[in-house]
């Protein structure tokens, strides 16, 4: 188990952001929560494809045929890093509006929100 | 819910986690001896196959390029949902009548001349910077996400130095708004172009080069260099709506 332990780095990364959003007083600290929580795929990800004694998969200075850590696993990643990006430009933009419109940034007083 | 419950019902799930999780990965190699075949054989392939040394823009440009087509577009999506929540709207009119007048985005007395010469001369560099990132990336880590977020940097050094006109000039213009949108399109062109070949969407059916020079590695490189001037783009917009509505805040505030 002791061999595993990324993978137990990037659960504890998922929860202090999950506890952060949980804990939350404010929408802004919630996003940054989010965002804290989506770093665990990050380290996730990287540790699935690592390889001790791998070389970044980069051939422009290595012969093609070395051994190299996993560069599927790395694309994936660049997605996230996107993706997260642009959660967080829409969520703060939606605080920006439930500040405008309910006049509070804590996330227990937004009640006045009906479906 | 109470404070106390919800924490609770965080502790329950936590737990509820930790059991899944460490479930999931007993089965799992441990840390450092990568076993899977796709990771090797892709990076084996990748440059023979699409004369591109840096493996990971080859999967995300071409071997996964439809994946990243979604992604742009879920980029292109945000901004344009950003930039409807924060658009001014009937009623604020004292942030519209901001927008008509440039005069109020006239700027503070300047920090420090130290500062708007630095920026200044920072400037250009970050702009070529991002250039370059943004067209390498088949051949070393970079490409078109990474350049662009460079470029779209470049014009804050003028937020910096204090002098937000120019940076209102630049992503105001309609312009960036069009660059944004066929950046999109062009991904998706490209795909289209390869239809129009005979050949799947997203065929890298351009001429792959040699390996090693800038143009090389057919659509890679093309579709790089699009996703640079889309995020770049998409990048300026998203600044530009946070920074006016920061604007629009401080001159009310003022009046």
């Amino acid at each position: 188990m002791l061999a595993h332990y990324p993978y137990f780095i990037a659960a504890w990364v998922f929860l202090c952001g999950l506890y952060g959003i949980v804990r939350s007083r404010h929408l802004v600290h919630t996003v940054i929560s989010l965002a804290i929580l989506q770093t665990s795929t990050y380290i996730l990800l990287l540790a699935i494809g690592f390889r001790k004694g791998g070389y970044a998969p980069i051939f422009a200075d290595i012969h093609p045929g070395v051994v190299t850590v996993d560069p599927v696993v790395q694309a994936l990643m660049l997605t996230d890093v996107v993706v997260e990006a642009t959660v967080v430009a829409l969520l703060l933009a939606m605080v920006v509006k439930a500040y405008e419109k309910g006049g509070t940034t804590s996330p227990d007083d937004l009640r006045y929100m009906r479906g | 819910m109470t404070e106390r419950h919800r924490l609770l019902l965080f502790l329950a799930g936590a737990c509820g986690l930790a059991v899944l999780y460490l479930a999931g990965i007993r089965n799992l190699p441990p840390w450092g001896q990568y076993r899977g075949p796709y990771g090797d054989v892709i990076a084996q392939l990748a440059v023979f196959q699409r004369h591109a040394t840096d493996t990971v823009n080859a999967i995300t440009y071409d071997y996964r390029g439809f994946d990243t087509l979604g992604e742009e577009f879920i980029l292109f999506s945000a901004v344009t949902g950003v930039m409807l929540l924060l658009r001014p709207e009937d009623g604020q009119t004292s942030r519209a009548g901001g927008e008509k007048n440039p005069a109020s985005f006239r700027d503070r007395a300047a920090l420090s001349e130290t500062v708007q010469v630095l920026a200044s001369g920072v400037f250009g560099f970050s702009v070529l910077f991002g250039v370059y990132i943004g067209t390498h990336g088949q051949l070393t880590p970079g490409g078109g996400f990474q350049g662009g977020v460079i470029i779209a940097a470049a014009p804050m050094l003028l937020y910096i130095a204090e002098n937000t006109e120019a940076f209102r000039r630049i992503v105001s213009h309609p312009v960036t708004e069009a660059l944004e949108a066929a950046g999109a399109a062009a991904y998706a062109l490209i795909g289209l172009a390869a239809l129009a070949c005979g050949a799947p969407f997203l065929t890298n059916v351009l001429p792959l080069g040699r390996t090693g020079d800038v143009l090389s590695s057919g659509t890679i490189a093309l579709i790089s260099a699009c996703v640079g001037v889309e995020v770049a783009a998409a990048f300026l917009l998203l600044i530009w709506e946070y920074l006016r509505e920061i604007l629009a805040r401080a001159g009310n505030a003022e009046a």
